[in-house]
C-alpha cells in the first residue's frame, strides 16, 4: 500500500522524490491508533470483571482458585519473550534478516509456552467443574483472561507469517512495518498482562 | 449439516413477510437482469466493487443508505397504521411477535444502516478532498470497512426471509436478549450484523483519524481545517474511543448466548445493569457520531450560501471538542431509573444538561453567519434551516429529560420517542439531506434537481411535525413505547394523526426519488463543469466534478481559512486555473483496486449467517475464507502503480478545456 497519497508531508517536505519514501511512519501511526481501540476492549472486559467478580454464586472465589506461582512463571515467559522481540528488532535495523527470524522463532517459543501454560490452567479449571458456566465470576476471569490470551494467540500467527515473509522477501517496504507493528502489538500484550497479573491473580489472592 | 437450520425457518405462513420478500426477488431479479442485459458486470466490478477510491465508496455508502432508509420506513410506517388502528381492544393486523420485529429492525436499521452510512459515506466523499489529499492513509481497509459494513446489511435483511429478527428493542437489552427469554436466532441476526459491521466502522474511524492527522496537505494547521473536516475528527475519535465498548459487550451477550456463560443473567451472580451500563457507554457517543458531522455539513452550507466566512469559527471548533468530551459521560441518563441514588443521577442529569451550552454555541454561530448574509434559499439551505428549528425544540425535550425527577415520569414513554426522532430527523437527517444535495454535484457532475429537492424538504418538515408532535402530547396521557395494542380509545385521534404525518414523510421520501430521477433525466442542463457548483470557499470544490481518481494533480498549498475563496476573491471572484499546458506533472503514486475487500465481505456474511444458525463447518469455511483472502493480499506484491504524468496532463487539459468552453 505505499502510495504518495499517504505521504504529503514528506512529499511536501523532500521536493518530491516520490520514489523513495517511507510509509512506515503513517502505519506505526495507524496501528497505535488501533492499539488504543483495543485497549478500550480490555477496558470494557476489566470493567465487567470489577462489577461481578463478587458474583461467584455459591462457587468458588478468587481465594480458591489462584496460583500465583503458576502464574509467575507464565508472566516471565511473556516479559522473557518482549525482551527477545525487542532484540529482533535491533537486529532488524541492523539488516540482519536471518538474526531477525531466530530472534522471532524464539519469541514465538516463549509466546507458545505462555499460551499453553493459559490452555492448561483453563482446561484444569473446567476439568474441576469450575468453567465459565459455574458463576459470572468466572465468566468474567474467563473472558478477560482468554480475550487477552486470543489476542496472544493472534500474535503468534502474525509473528509465524513474519518468519515466513522475511524468510521468501527479506526486509523490504512492506516487512519492515509488519515487524514494527507487531512488536507494538507485542509489548502492549505484555502490558495489558501486567494489569492482569495485578488485578485478578495479585489483588485475587491478597 | 445445517444445525438449527430448516425449511421450517422461512416463514411462509405470514403473508405480509411474504409479499415484502417476492417484491425484493423481483426489484433484486430486474437489477441483477438488467446489469446482466448490458454486460455491467466487469464494470462494476473493476469501477466499484474493487475501488478504494474513497468518492467512489462514499457513493456506494450513500446508496446504501437510501436503499436501506426505504427498509426502515417501511417499518414505520407500518408502526404508525398498526397504533393507529389497534386501540380499544382491536387487534391490529400485526401480532406481537411481528410487531416486536417490526420496531427492532426499525431501530437498528435507521441507526446502523442508515443514519451512520450517510455519515460515513459523506465523510468518505468530501474529508480528503477538503484537506488536500490524494486519498485515505489506507485505502485497501477503506474499502474492506465498506464490505464489512455490507455484510451487516446482508444479515438484517436476511433475516427477514430466513428465520426471524430481533424482538429486544434496537439495543437488546439482557436479560431479554439472552437465551432463556429470546431463545430463537432474532439476537443472533442482531449480534453478527452488528458485529461485523461495528468492526468495519472502527475501522473506518482508525483510518479517517490517520487521514485527518496525516495528511492534510501544506499549510493546512487544524485551525485552518474546514468545520466539516473538524466535526469528523471528533467523530471519528468517538468512533474509536466508543466502538470498541460495542464490540465487547456484544461479545459478551454472545458467550452468554452460545457457552452459557453469566455475564448479564438474572442467577449465577450475572448483572443485567452491566449490559445496560456497557450499550450506552458506547450508545450515548454514537448519538453525537452520527450528529457532529451533520452539524459539520450545515456550518458549510450557510456559509457557503450566506457568502460569509462562518462566524466564531474557534468556538464552533470549541464547541465540537466539548460535545466530543461530555459525551462520554451522560450515558446514565439513559436510565435514571435503575436507581443508581440521587447523587449520581444529579451528577449525570447536570453533565447532560451542560451539553446545551456548546450546542447552544454553535446555533448562534449559524444565526450571526446568516446575520446580515445574502442568505440563497437553495434547498440545503431550508434543510438548514428546518434543522435550527426542529433541533432547538428537540433539545429542549432533552434538557427535560435530564431532570432525573421528569426522567422518572417520562421513562420509557412516547416522550422519549418524540424527543429523540425530533433530534435525529431533524439534525441527522436533515443534515444528511443538506449534505446530499450540497455535495451530489461534487460526487456525480451534475446539480439535483432544486423544485423536488424542496418540496421533499416541506414534506419531511411538515411530516414530521405532524408525526411527532402527537406523541410529545399522548406521553402526557400516559402512553409508553412499543405498544402493540392499547386500550385507551381516546388515544386514537392524535395515533390517526400522526400516522398522516408519517404519510407525509413518505412524499418526502418519494420527492427525493424523484428528485433523483428527474435530475439524471436533466442531467446536460444541471451540469457542474467548473467543479464549483455553489461558489464555494474550501478545497474540494477546487477540483474537477466528479475529481478525478487522484483528486489534486499537485497538492494544493494554503495559507488561510476558506483559502479557495480567498484566492477567488483576489480575481474578481472567479477561479485561478492556469493552462495545464504549462505546467510540469509528475507520476501520481496510487494504490490498485483490492479484490481482497469484496471476497473478505462475503465471507463474512458466510461467516456470520453460519453462526447464526449454528452450523459449524460453515463457520469455519467463512473464516478461512476470511483469511486465505487476507493472506493473497498480505503476499501479494502488486498493490500499487504510478500514473504516468503525461495521462495526469490529459485529464487536467480535459477539464482546462471544459471550464474554458462555457465561459
Amino acid at each position: 500500500m505505499a502510495t504518495d497519497t499517504m505521504t504529503n508531508q514528506h512529499v511536501a517536505a523532500h521536493g518530491g522524490h516520490e520514489e523513495h519514501h517511507d510509509t512506515t511512519g503513517l502505519k506505526m501511526y495507524g496501528f497505535w491508533i488501533y492499539l488504543m481501540s483495543d485497549l478500550i476492549i480490555f477496558g470494557s472486559l476489566f470493567a465487567t470483571y470489577a462489577v461481578i467478580h463478587n458474583g461467584t454464586a455459591g462457587g468458588p472465589t478468587s481465594k480458591d482458585l489462584f496460583e500465583l506461582d503458576f502464574v509467575l512463571v507464565e508472566t516471565f515467559l511473556l516479559l522473557f519473550s518482549s525482551f527477545t522481540y525487542g532484540m529482533a528488532v535491533l537486529a532488524m535495523h541492523k539488516e540482519r534478516v536471518k538474526q531477525v527470524m531466530g530472534w522471532l522463532i524464539v519469541t514465538f517459543l516463549f509466546g507458545a509456552g505462555f499460551v499453553g501454560m493459559e490452555i492448561y490452567e483453563f482446561h484444569h479449571l473446567i476439568e474441576e467443574g469450575f468453567g465459565p458456566d459455574r458463576s459470572g465470576f468466572l465468566s468474567s476471569f474467563f473472558a478477560l483472561v482468554g480475550t487477552h490470551g486470543l489476542h496472544v494467540s493472534f500474535g503468534l500467527l502474525w509473528m509465524a507469517i513474519m518468519i515466513i515473509q522475511l524468510g521468501l522477501k527479506g526486509i523490504t517496504d512492506k516487512t519492515k512495518p509488519r515487524v514494527l507493528c507487531l512488536s507494538l502489538f507485542w509489548h502492549f500484550l505484555d502490558i495489558v498482562w501486567i494489569c492482569v497479573f495485578t488485578f485478578v491473580y495479585l489483588m485475587g489472592v491478597l | 449439516m445445517f444445525g438449527k437450520l430448516t425449511l421450517d425457518a422461512i416463514p411462509y405462513h405470514e403473508p405480509i413477510i411474504m409479499v415484502t420478500v417476492a417484491i425484493i426477488a423481483i426489484v433484486g431479479a430486474g437489477v441483477v437482469g438488467w446489469i446482466t442485459l448490458n454486460k455491467k458486470w466487469g464494470y462494476l466490478w473493476r469501477e466499484w466493487i474493487t475501488s478504494i477510491d474513497h468518492k467512489k465508496l462514499g457513493i456506494m455508502y450513500f446508496l446504501v443508505a437510501l436503499v436501506m432508509l426505504i427498509r426502515g420506513f417501511a417499518d414505520a410506517i407500518m408502526m404508525r397504521t398498526q397504533q393507529a388502528i389497534a386501540a380499544g381492544g382491536a387487534e391490529g393486523y400485526l401480532p406481537p411477535e411481528h410487531y416486536d420485529q417490526i420496531f427492532t429492525a426499525h431501530g437498528v436499521i435507521m441507526i446502523f444502516f442508515v443514519a451512520m452510512p450517510m455519515v460515513i459515506g459523506l465523510m468518505n466523499l468530501v474529508v480528503p478532498l477538503q484537506i488536500g489529499a490524494r486519498d485515505v492513509a489506507f485505502p485497501f481497509m477503506n474499502n474492506l470497512s465498506f464490505w464489512l459494513f455490507a455484510a451487516g446489511v446482508v444479515l438484517v435483511n436476511v433475516s427477514l426471509f430466513v428465520g426471524e429478527f430481533a424482538k429486544t428493542g434496537w439495543l437488546a437489552y439482557a436479560p431479554l436478549s439472552g437465551a432463556k427469554y429470546s431463545p430463537g436466532v432474532g439476537v443472533d441476526y442482531w449480534i453478527w450484523a452488528l458485529q461485523i459491521s461495528g468492526i468495519g466502522t472502527t475501522l473506518t474511524g482508525i483510518n479517517f483519524f490517520v487521514t485527518i492527522m496525516k495528511m492534510r496537505t501544506k499549510g493546512m494547521t487544524l485551525f485552518r481545517m474546514p468545520i466539516f473536516t473538524w466535526t469528523c475528527l471528533v467523530t471519528n475519535v468517538l468512533i474509536i474511543a466508543a466502538f470498541p465498548i460495542l464490540t465487547a459487550t456484544i461479545a459478551l451477550l454472545t458467550l452468554d448466548r452460545y457457552f452459557d456463560f453469566h455475564f448479564f443473567t438474572n442467577d449465577m451472580g450475572g448483572n443485567l445493569m452491566m449490559y445496560v451500563n456497557l450499550i450506552w457507554a458506547w450508545g450515548h457517543p454514537e448519538v453525537y457520531i452520527l450528529i457532529l458531522p451533520a452539524f459539520g455539513v450545515f456550518s458549510e452550507v450557510i456559509s457557503t450560501f450566506a457568502k460569509k466566512p462562518l462566524f466564531g469559527y474557534n468556538t464552533m471548533v470549541w464547541a465540537t471538542l466539548a460535545i466530543g468530551v461530555l459525551s462520554f459521560i451522560v450515558w446514565l441518563h439513559h436510565f435514571f431509573t435503575m436507581g443508581a441514588g440521587a447523587n449520581v443521577n444529579a451528577f449525570f442529569g447536570i453533565m447532560t444538561m451542560i451539553i446545551a451550552i456548546p450546542t447552544g454555541v454553535k446555533i448562534f454561530n449559524w444565526l450571526f453567519t446568516m446575520y446580515r448574509g445574502r442568505l440563497e434559499f437553495t434547498s440545503p439551505v431550508l434543510w438548514t434551516l428546518g434543522f435550527i428549528i426542529t433541533f432547538t425544540i428537540g433539545g429542549m425535550t432533552g434538557v427535560m429529560l435530564a431532570v432525573p425527577a421528569a426522567d422518572f415520569v417520562l421513562h420509557n414513554s412516547l416522550f422519549v420517542i418524540a424527543h429523540f426522532h425530533n433530534v435525529i430527523i431533524g439534525g441527522v437527517v436533515f443534515g444528511m439531506m443538506a449534505g446530499y444535495t450540497f455535495y451530489f454535484p461534487k460526487a456525480i457532475g451534475f446539480k439535483l434537481n432544486e423544485k423536488w429537492g424542496k418540496r421533499s424538504f416541506w414534506f419531511w418538515i411538515v411530516g414530521f411535525y405532524t408525526a411527532f408532535m402527537p406523541l410529545y402530547i399522548l406521553s402526557f396521557d400516559g402512553a409508553v413505547r412499543r405498544m402493540q395494542s392499547y386500550a385507551n380509545t381516546e388515544w386514537q385521534p392524535l395515533m390517526i394523526v400522526a400516522w398522516f404525518g408519517a404519510v407525509l414523510i413518505l412524499c418526502g421520501i418519494a420527492s427525493t426519488a424523484i428528485q433523483l430521477f428527474v435530475s439524471i433525466r436533466d442531467r446536460k442542463q444541471n451540469q457542474d463543469v467548473t467543479g464549483d457548483a455553489w461558489n464555494g470557499r474550501t478545497l474540494e470544490w477546487a477540483v474537477a466534478s466528479p475529481p478525478p481518481y487522484y483528486n489534486f494533480a499537485h497538492l494544493p498549498e494554503i495559507h488561510a481559512i476558506d483559502n479557495y475563496w480567498a484566492d477567488k476573491q483576489k480575481n474578481q471572484g472567479k477561479a485561478q486555473l492556469a493552462d495545464p499546458e504549462t505546467i510540469k506533472y509528475n507520476d501520481i503514486h496510487m494504490p490498485h483496486n483490492t479484490n481482497a475487500g469484496p471476497i473478505m465481505g462475503v465471507f463474512s456474511i458466510v461467516f456470520g449467517f453460519a453462526l447464526v444458525w449454528h452450523i459449524w463447518w460453515m463457520v469455519g469455511l467463512g473464516a478461512i475464507g476470511m483469511f486465505a483472502a487476507f493472506m493473497a493480499r498480505i503476499f501479494s506484491e502488486n498493490t500499487d502503480y504510478h500514473i504516468p504524468a503525461e495521462e495526469v496532463k490529459q485529464m487536467e487539459i480535459e477539464h482546462y478545456n471544459r471550464v474554458k468552453m462555457q465561459a
